[in-house]
């Protein structure tokens, strides 16, 4: 390398993006400016909305129409080579040289990055032969050599395999070779790891390291979450509605913020660091269960031998026991495939179990089973315990408006009728903190956190006793998600529910709920107060999964120190 | 995969065997027979009709067998000696009047199915990459204005202009020298002349369609992730689309080939008969009208089958296009 470590290789001054809309004119990214050094990681965060995709893809000039960059400078030095990006022709030969050459990109979305039509051989061989123009068979070696870098097993048959036959981690480790293959200066990974497990996600962020001080390159990582910043930024730049707000080393950020904004960010992370109540585990040995699983399994695909076992097939959720008793909050928490959504559909009776049983016991002390319920029994069972949806784009429907939204269980339970109903439903938005007056309204009008209220209205609207709430704060950016888990523990407090809370972030579990379950495979590893499993866990799996948590503070860098459960690195 | 193959082959034999039964009832249900059509029409013409001679004609037909008595003889003289009975109407073999037709109507057909692929895919293709340009205003006015216009319609416009500004007639395959010469050089040409307009009227609404069909696949693909990726990778713009939405755009439309095939005989009766038409069409409207029970009943049994087997070579197509499909 004839330059010294610190020249930037990529510097962005200035730069505005415009989206030309129909009467108005929309700013995503006002005067921005950041330079990465060579070998150095830039860390861009920002909440949704914030333009830092917009900035990552301006960079390669592949920002979606009417998108288009009005002023400013990104200069790209390799070398003698100095080239401005924003003065390429659109799609012009050197812009392609650029893309994919000089700087390689990372998408979030692992499972839709790549087709479903070509091998992913074919994919990375493509990237090969664009850029240094190689014959179709030194490419495929090369890009046998580059699968086998980024930890595939068995490179040269994976070549010739689709992208659905991968998992989301393993498509992740297909992309970077795919940005890697002809040795870029700058990677831009934008979100990398937030469609992964916590675990496939440490593995994913090491592979990035290791390979980026191999070759010496610039990375910028755009993200939302501050763990993942504290964990691998040399320097952080904070995003908001465009605009840069504070930039600086990652301890200065951390340490010392200036602007309130990234005091706010690194509040809302650092609050769910903590239970939201410690409370003593006085409420467990007295009351009876609310909802008792005994044995509860399902198979899919099994077969059953005379002598009564199964055999082959999936075993989505296996032999699971749990006890919820009232006013408490129990996590299930694993990662992808766990069973932790299957075992919520079981109880929720949505999916029908293999074997096992339910028991639920009413109010009025009655305990009976779930799986015997039959028409208005499992009406009356589904008014008592109901779900909050993860996606709070999807689960409202775009034609309905938020009256109706909340006022379906109502009508469906024929329980409250016209003024009634209204006035109910007012009462239902005002506890979510919604203003009675947004009822006629259609859901497109609300952002994510508020349609997510609104989902937890209409789940509150029959006085239910359980809530089964699947990673409901999933979607929702992280100052979003403190205020509804605040929310939801507020009704609580208020309603006298329990909450029956599936994730897979850990950080999630542990400020909100009393006990948790750890899932793998199907089954329940460990079963303990939140405390203690997010603190000093017993079982092996269970100490890989919290050590793989990223922690927001950069002197304490938890990920890179991580213990590892050996079966789950083989198909990461 | 030949697996796949085999296994799609015997699903076909069952399906096969309902249909046939099912067409058979289907050219039964309406009142009366053949016979009964006759008399209609003899005591159109004035004559007097003798029930004698009406029920020995029956007898004669078979007619007055039982229903599935009927059905075992139709079926099992196909199947086994592939004979598909006598027309009443034509009084002549089913199998002779409709090969008489077949060839030319598979030329026609075919001609226009290419011709409509061979045009709506680029345009289909030009109107999603430039949504909104005054190109895709221009293809999507057209496509709607040939959805519009029922076929027979844009026959009957096309064979006045020919007829008033060419001065030629276009209607039928053959000029009227060439109807009943024996193949050669001159006949080919004068088949290729006639089949232009017939090809642009039947294959109209088809590429309206599929122009429509392809823009909003294609719509639906562009902005996928895997599109940008690949132009991340610094692909030039035109290649990204042909190898990667495009790919993912055509599986809809391979599917279309299913009900494109029994068209090849149905398709655009009216159309055929507007153009006087010497195809399938005209002969199968003919048929059931008259309730010419053998005529028809082939025609119907021979559309479900082309049906069936337009699905299966779309579902090994799509099979052989899409990886997903071919490793389920």
């Amino acid at each position: 390398m004839s330059e010294p470590m610190t020249a930037d290789v990529l510097k962005v001054e200035k730069l505005s993006i415009e989206f030309q809309l129909r009467t108005s004119v929309f700013k995503a990214v006002k005067d921005v400016s950041f330079s990465i050094k060579r070998g150095g990681t830039l860390c861009l965060v920002g909440e949704s909305g914030s333009g830092k995709s917009v900035t990552a893809r301006s960079l390669l000039q592949i920002v979606d129409k009417p998108g288009r960059i009005t002023s400013g400078r990104i200069v790209l030095t390799r070398e003698a080579e100095v080239i401005d990006i924003t003065t390429l022709k659109a799609n012009g030969p050197q812009i392609r040289a650029v893309r994919g050459g000089k700087v390689g990109l990372i998408f979030q979305e692992p499972m839709s990055a790549l087709s479903p039509f070509h091998t992913i051989g074919d994919q990375i061989d493509e990237v090969l032969q664009i850029h240094l123009h190689l014959e179709k068979a030194e490419a495929r070696r090369r890009t046998i050599e580059l699968l086998r870098q980024v930890e595939i097993k068995n490179p040269a048959e994976m070549a010739n395999r689709y992208s659905f036959e991968y998992s989301g981690g393993m498509r992740q480790r297909v992309c970077i070779a795919m940005a890697l293959a002809c040795d870029p200066d700058v990677l831009i990974a934008d979100e990398p790891t937030t469609a992964l497990d916590v675990t496939t996600q440490a593995e994913i962020l090491d592979l990035i390291k290791r390979l980026q001080q191999r070759r010496g390159m610039a990375v910028l990582l755009i993200t939302h979450d501050m763990g993942v910043v504290a964990e691998v930024a040399d320097e952080v730049a904070v995003m908001r509605n465009g605009e840069i707000v504070e930039k600086g080393p990652v301890e200065a950020i951390f340490h010392d913020p200036q602007h309130s904004y990234t005091r706010h960010l690194l509040e809302a992370t650092r609050k769910l660091e903590h239970n939201s109540r410690e409370r003593d585990d006085r409420t467990a040995s007295r009351i009876e269960p609310v909802l008792s699983v005994r044995n509860l399994s399902k198979y899919y695909g099994s077969k059953q031998a005379a002598d009564g076992s199964w055999s082959g097939g999936l075993r989505a959720v296996d032999d699971v026991s749990l006890d919820l008793y009232p006013g408490e909050n129990l996590g299930i928490v694993g990662e992808s495939g766990s069973g932790k959504t299957t075992l919520g559909r079981l109880i929720m009776r949505i999916t029908e179990p293999t074997m096992g049983s339910i028991s639920y016991r009413q109010a009025d002390g009655v305990t009976s089973d779930v799986l015997d319920m039959r028409g208005a029994a499992l009406r009356a069972y589904h008014a008592q315990v109901r779900l909050i949806f993860q996606d709070p784009f999807a689960s409202l429907n775009p034609r309905m408006t938020v009256k109706q939204i909340v006022g379906d269980p109502l009508r469906i339970a024929g329980m409250a009728r016209g003024r009634a109903r209204d006035g109910r439903v007012a009462e239902l938005l005002r506890m979510v903190g919604l203003s009675p007056d947004t009822m006629d309204r259609y859901p497109h009008a609300f952002s994510g956190g508020q349609r997510q209220r609104i989902g937890i209205a209409r789940a509150l609207a029959l006085d239910p006793r359980v809530i089964v709430a699947d990673e409901a704060t999933s979607a929702l950016d992280v100052s979003i998600r403190s205020q509804i888990l605040d929310l939801l523990l507020d009704i609580q407090t208020r309603l006298d529910l329990s909450f029956i809370f599936i994730s897979h972030d850990i950080s999630v579990i542990r400020y909100f709920c009393d006990r948790v379950a750890v899932m793998y495979k199907g089954r329940i590893v460990e079963v303990g107060s939140s405390q203690k499993i997010c603190t000093s866990p017993d079982e092996p799996y269970t100490r890989a999964l919290i050590s793989a948590v990223p922690s927001p503070d950069p002197r304490q860098k938890r990920m890179m120190h991580r213990v590892r459960f050996a079966p789950e690195i083989a198909d990461a | 995969m030949p697996r796949y193959v085999l296994k799609r082959l015997l699903y076909m034999i069952p399906t096969l065997v309902a249909i046939s039964i099912v067409a058979f009832a289907l050219i039964q249900l309406p009142p009366g027979d053949f016979v009964t059509t006759l008399a209609a029409q003899m005591s159109q013409a004035g004559d007097t009709v003798d029930p004698n001679t009406l029920a020995m004609l029956r007898r004669q037909y078979g007619l007055d067998q039982p229903i599935w008595v009927q059905y075992w003889i139709w079926i099992s003289n196909i199947v086994l000696y592939g004979d598909f009975g006598r027309s009443f109407d034509w009084d002549a073999p089913v199998s002779d009047l409709l090969w008489n037709r077949l060839g030319l109507t598979v030329v026609l057909s075919l001609t226009a199915l290419v011709f409509t692929w061979v045009i709506s895919l680029p345009i289909g293709i030009y109107s999603a990459v430039r949504k909104y340009s005054i190109g895709d205003y221009a293809a999507t006015f057209f496509a709607f204005v040939g959805l519009a216009v029922p076929n027979f319609l844009l026959a009957l416009i096309l064979m006045y202009a020919a007829l008033r500004f060419l001065g030629i007639s276009i209607d039928g395959l053959f000029s009227r020298e060439y109807v009943d010469a024996p193949w050669s050089w001159g006949k080919f040409v004068d088949l290729a002349q006639h089949l232009i307009v017939p090809v642009i009227v039947l294959g109209c609404s088809g590429t309206a369609a599929l122009v429509r069909i392809m823009r909003a696949n294609l719509l639906d693909e562009l902005y996928k992730p895997y599109v940008t990726t690949a132009r991340a990778k610094g692909l030039s713009e035109w290649r990204l689309i042909l190898k990667y939405p495009v790919r993912a755009a055509l599986n809809p439309f391979v599917s279309t080939l299913g009900w494109t095939l029994p068209e090849l005989v149905s398709g655009a009766t009216v159309t055929a008969i507007v153009l006087n038409l010497p195809t399938t069409g005209p002969l199968l409207l003919r048929a059931l009208i008259a309730q010419d029970v053998y005529l028809a009943g082939a025609m119907i049994l021979m559309l479900s089958v082309l049906t069936v087997i337009g699905t299966l070579i779309s579902d090994l197509l799509l099979a052989w296009l899409d990886p997903r499909i071919r490793y389920k």
